[in-house]
């Protein structure tokens, strides 16, 4: 399929960006790796009389630690995440979820940043993000204001994002000793069916969890009935509890059958995803917080 | 409106220049103005890796990728991996395992084998498998492949 013609504009800082994009308006459209703007181009379901390349502003690359934030540059690409020794040093758990976004060319191509911008409900990084409590860092002419990845995805292909507002960098905590994070998924398509995401926090020998789903619905839900139920319950007595708690759950959720399958296939899926990462959460806390996948 | 855009970039190790319009798509530049047919598009959706090329040593999907964007860097297609007529390391083994039968997946798996082997000289199975994983061979001819890289690890 051919793009239909536009005019392309490659700024070097983001006051050239915000500069472009105040000249066009809604006829102007950022991209980065292009990997999903350019599809939806091709399928003729979006259109743009002006692109504007992200890739040569400096102030949107990068990935480093500040303080007890991992903080990734809004033209980070998966591939660069999953193989960056920060991350994988202080969020490992984000740096594997990395590694399975999608496919080699996607990743080297594509941004986290542009993911959680276009919001695909079908996506990993938005439960994980969510249960490690990361921040997005949005700019505009005006400024900079953060926003929790917790409020951020709306419904699909929706983000509390304002029209002049860029998603400028991600900030997440790095796990500390004694918390381990996890991700499962599945599905059989190119996406997820179905993600689910857990948090082991230990303090003073007293655990805490967060546990959250992803591409089930048209934006990360948190799974507070499961929390509920096992709250303050070790992670050895959860067999007891968990397999119950999350049939439950699961079995509220409310999800469409589609493509991904039926409803009822999903749900059971979601209940078996997330006690296996929660059992990975469990386990990456107790080795310190450390080599979690 | 065209946009006609003057790119400079590293085809194959030669130095290259060319006029583009912003919306040409990779795929169609290097199979187009380049003369390099052994770039296939086949699901134009960076689903099956048929189109992919190396750009700075990762594999893209040419599909889905600004010709622009090729501006300052370095592209390696299938026909820039032999060398003096001698072909790489990862074609021969293709040809000594027998690793094709159609042949249009082949440049893409080739080039993807190249970047991981690249980047993980003694890649496990696993290693493998999750590679390529994203380059669909419809003839189902999987075994050969794994067999043709897994004889370079
Ligand atoms: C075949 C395929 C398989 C995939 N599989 C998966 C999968 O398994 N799991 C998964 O999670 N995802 C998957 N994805 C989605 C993938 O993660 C995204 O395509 C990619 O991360 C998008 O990044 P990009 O830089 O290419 O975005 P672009 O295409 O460049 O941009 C996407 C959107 O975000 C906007 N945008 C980009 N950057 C910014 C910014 N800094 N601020 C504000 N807006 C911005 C653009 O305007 C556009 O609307 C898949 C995609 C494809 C094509
Ligand atoms: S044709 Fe580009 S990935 Fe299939
Ligand atoms: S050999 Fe025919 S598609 Fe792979």
């Amino acid at each position: 399929m051919f793009l239909v013609p536009f005019t392309h504009h490659r700024p070097a800082s983001l006051d050239e960006v915000f500069e472009t994009l105040g000249r066009h308006g809604d006829d102007a459209a950022v991209y980065a790796g292009g990997t999903e703007l350019l599809l939806a181009l091709k399928a003729r379901v979006l259109r743009y009389e002006h692109l504007i390349d992200l890739k040569q502003v400096k102030e949107l690359s990068g990935i480093r630690v500040e303080g007890k934030e991992l903080v990734i540059g809004a033209l980070a690409t998966h591939h660069q995440i999953a193989n960056s020794d920060v991350v994988k040093a202080h969020v490992p758990a984000y740096a594997a979820l990395s590694e399975e976004v999608a496919n080699i060319r996607v990743r080297a191509a594509g941004t986290l940043a542009g993911n959680l911008a276009f919001a695909e409900p079908h996506s990993d990084p938005p439960s994980l993000l969510s249960a490690m409590d990361a921040t997005l860092v949005l700019v505009s002419p005006g400024g900079k204001r953060a926003v929790p990845m917790r409020a951020f995805i709306l419904s699909e292909f929706t983000t509390a994002r304002e029209e002049n507002e860029l998603i400028a960098e991600i900030r997440i905590p790095v796990t500390a000793a004694g918390e381990g994070f996890a991700y499962r998924k599945f599905g059989h398509l190119e996406r997820p069916a179905v993600g689910a995401s857990a948090g082991c926090i230990m303090r003073e020998g007293k655990p805490s969890y967060r546990l959250w789903f992803g591409a089930i619905g048209d934006h990360p839900l948190q799974a507070t009935e499961i929390e509920d139920a096992i709250a303050g319950v070790p992670a050895t007595s959860l067999p007891d509890v968990l397999p119950r708690a999350a049939r439950d759950c699961a079995a509220g959720i409310s999800t469409a059958s589609d493509l991904h399958g039926s409803a009822d296939y999903k749900q059971h899926l979601a209940s078996v995803l997330i006690q296996r990462a929660l059992a990975a959460a469990c386990e990456a806390a107790q080795n310190k917080g450390g080599a979690n996948a | 409106m065209l946009d006609p855009t003057h790119i400079r970039f590293v085809l194959n190790g030669a130095e290259t220049e060319l006029t583009v319009d912003a919306a040409e798509l990779l795929v169609d530049m290097l199979r187009g103005p380049c003369k390099l047919k052994g770039t296939k598009r086949s699901c134009d959706v960076e689903v099956c890796g048929a189109c992919t090329v190396l750009v700075d040593g990762l594999p893209v999907s040419s599909c889905t990728t600004l010709a622009i964007d090729i501006d300052g860097k370095k592209v390696t297609t299938i026909e820039g991996l032999s060398q003096n007529g001698k072909l790489s390391k990862v074609q021969q083994a293709f040809l000594d395992h027998a690793a094709m039968q159609c042949g249009f997946c082949t440049s893409g798996m080739v080039l993807a084998t190249t970047a991981l082997l690249e980047q993980k000289p003694h890649a496990s199975e696993a290693e493998i498998r999750h590679f390529l994983h994203g380059n669909i061979c419809r003839c189902t001819g999987y075994v050969k492949i794994l067999e043709a890289v897994k004889s370079l690890v």
